[in-house]
């Protein structure tokens, strides 16, 4: 089947004989699965941290306690603040949630997947910054305005390194639906030891780690003035709101470490809604993700925050590895 | 080994060679330029083998094994051994920072690309169509040569510009002689046994190795 028929079977559901109530359900799945998987994969790598360093560390679940216990407690408002400060965390779990819920995470074929779009996915991701970065801005206080300038710097310089390289993925697939790029690439597993596929992903894990704010570009553990990022951002947040934008971040590290995962080894994805097939798609997508949780929590123990200034260098470099993988895809096409 | 993978481990090993050229400029260690430089070197001689397997030609095992040894080895080790003497050394200031010197290599590459079509018209097949790899390594070499200022990242330019006319040689002519590799790769570890001299006769005297330091005559 060529990709634009693949892409064309996605859209109209032909693809599989999957009926469209199994693939909400699937989707359902998706999002339940990221959203307690994506808290577990930051306790799991805070705990490889703490190991590493000779702690005993936090349990596993610690992400997910944290999550009921800000539930739990009062709202409060900052005084100054307007609806924007509210709306945030909503859109960021929100844009977070439907972004999972189209991507190909354990089902190849989820509702919506031709919309699927590699732009799509990438710019919900990016709804979700802008609303956090809004929301950082508007009580007015020094910290929320530094954070969100600091995170928008990266951002903007992350975002186009992630769709060129998945720009270098979609050259070989013939097309940028996700769905379709996972499944051209299950179709051809002699793909995923290309040269162009190989720098892609070392661009990708760099975003990545920009992404989600891990060392050695910001440091989740710090609320220390001149270093944090994130933090500083999300700092006039407080109860249930926090809880949802830690919520929402855990959910976008998910759908990120998810994304890695099947657009290059595409392995285990459940091919058809059955039972047994995405009971398998989750198992297998929770054991990637927890296999790339522990390169990115060895990269954290072994490298040193860098510099702000130092940020664009290692970013552009991830951009130019990606511009590099989409020409070596031009020429060995 | 089936042609398939045999052209697979070929596009890999390429792609390998040029991806360390790019990294050369983005770390500012040596040591790691260093590391990166003995990693190319490997791929090189890997592509080699790849090419000796499938045409059967004894030659061009040899001239494998002559470039795992010289350009994996040896040369990585002198230059390793010049950094240790200086711990800590760092490209500090390149004329070109790094974010530029990184998006200069992509319009490099591009250059590479476009400017290679007319080659590998001549005889295009699976090989020469990725020539254009060698010659962005080439490319890549050559800024390094011009914008790093320590006498080890020269050197490590200089092995770029080395590496990638020998990758465009495997790909386009699947190997050149055994006689010129020898003779090539005799020449590259006799510069870089003269820089080594050079380096730490520099070090003794001023206690640095920055070329650009070096701009008058002294008795």
């Amino acid at each position: 089947m060529s990709p634009a028929a693949i892409t064309a079977a996605l859209v109209t559901g032909t693809a599989t004989s999957t009926g469209l109530g199994p693939r909400i359900a699937a989707s359902i799945l998706q999002v339940a699965a990221v959203a307690v998987g994506g808290p577990l994969l930051i306790g799991l790598m805070a705990k490889i941290r703490a190991r590493a360093e000779g702690r005993i560390g936090a349990p596993i679940s610690q992400p997910l306690r944290d999550l009921r216990k800000l539930v739990r407690k009062e709202r409060i408002h900052a005084e100054h603040a307007s609806a924007v400060l509210t709306l945030a965390p909503l859109v960021l779990v929100a844009s977070a949630a439907v972004a999972v819920a189209i991507s190909p995470l354990v089902i190849t074929t989820p509702v919506l997947a031709g919309g699927a779009d590699a732009f799509v996915v990438v710019y919900l991701l990016l709804m979700g910054s802008v609303a956090l970065a809004l929301g950082g801005l508007d009580p007015g206080t020094a910290f929320g305005g530094m954070g969100s300038s600091r995170a928008m710097t990266i951002g903007a310089l992350a975002e186009p390194a992630l769709l060129v390289s998945i720009l270098a993925l979609s050259i070989q697939a013939e097309t940028s639906n996700l769905p379709g790029i996972v499944t051209a690439t299950l179709a051809h597993p002699g793909w995923m030891a290309n040269p162009e596929r190989l720098l892609a992903l070392v661009a990708v894990v760099v975003v990545v780690i920009a992404e989600t704010g891990r060392i050695p570009v910001d440091n989740p553990s710090t609320h220390l003035e001149l270093t944090m990022i994130h933090e500083a951002m999300v700092l006039e947040h407080a109860g249930p709101d926090l809880g949802l934008v830690t919520l929402g971040e855990a959910m976008r590290l998910g759908l990120l470490f998810g994304l890695v995962a099947n657009l290059f080894f595409p392995w285990g994805i459940a091919t058809n809604a059955s039972v047994a097939h995405l009971a398998l798609g989750v198992g297998v997508l929770g054991a990637k993700a927890a296999a790339i949780a522990l390169v990115i929590a060895l990269i954290e123990v072994s490298t040193a925050k860098l510099r702000l200034f130092r940020v664009p260098e290692l970013l552009s470099g991830a951009f130019v590895l990606a511009v590099l993988a989409v020409m070596t895809g031009l020429v060995t096409r | 080994m089936s042609a398939g993978t045999e052209l697979d481990l070929v596009e890999l090993t390429a792609g390998v060679v040029l991806a360390c050229a790019v990294v050369t400029l983005w770390r500012r260690d040596l040591r790691a330029l260093v590391a990166v430089l003995a990693l190319q070197g490997v791929a090189l001689a890997a592509l080699a083998a790849v090419l000796a397997l499938h045409t059967g030609d004894v030659g061009l095992g040899v001239v494998a094994g002559v470039v795992l040894l010289a350009k994996g080895l040896v040369i990585p080790n002198l230059l390793a051994r010049v950094v240790r003497r200086d711990p800590g050394s760092r490209e500090t200031t390149p004329l070109v920072n790094v974010p530029a010197s990184l998006v200069a290599a992509a319009g490099l590459v591009i250059v590479a690309y476009l400017s290679a079509g007319r080659l590998t018209s001549l005889f295009p097949s699976p090989m020469t169509r990725l020539a254009p790899l060698g010659l962005a390594t080439v490319l890549v070499g050559f800024f390094v040569l011009v914008t790093r200022r320590k006498a080890v990242s020269q050197i490590v330019g200089l092995l770029l510009v080395d590496n990638g006319v020998a990758l465009v040689a495997f790909l386009l002519t699947a190997g050149v002689p055994l006689l010129v590799e020898l003779g090539a790769s005799l020449d590259v570890l006799l510069v870089v046994v003269v820089l080594q001299v050079l380096a730490t006769s520099m070090r003794a005297r001023f206690g640095h190795v920055d070329l650009d330091q070096l701009r008058e005559l002294h008795d």
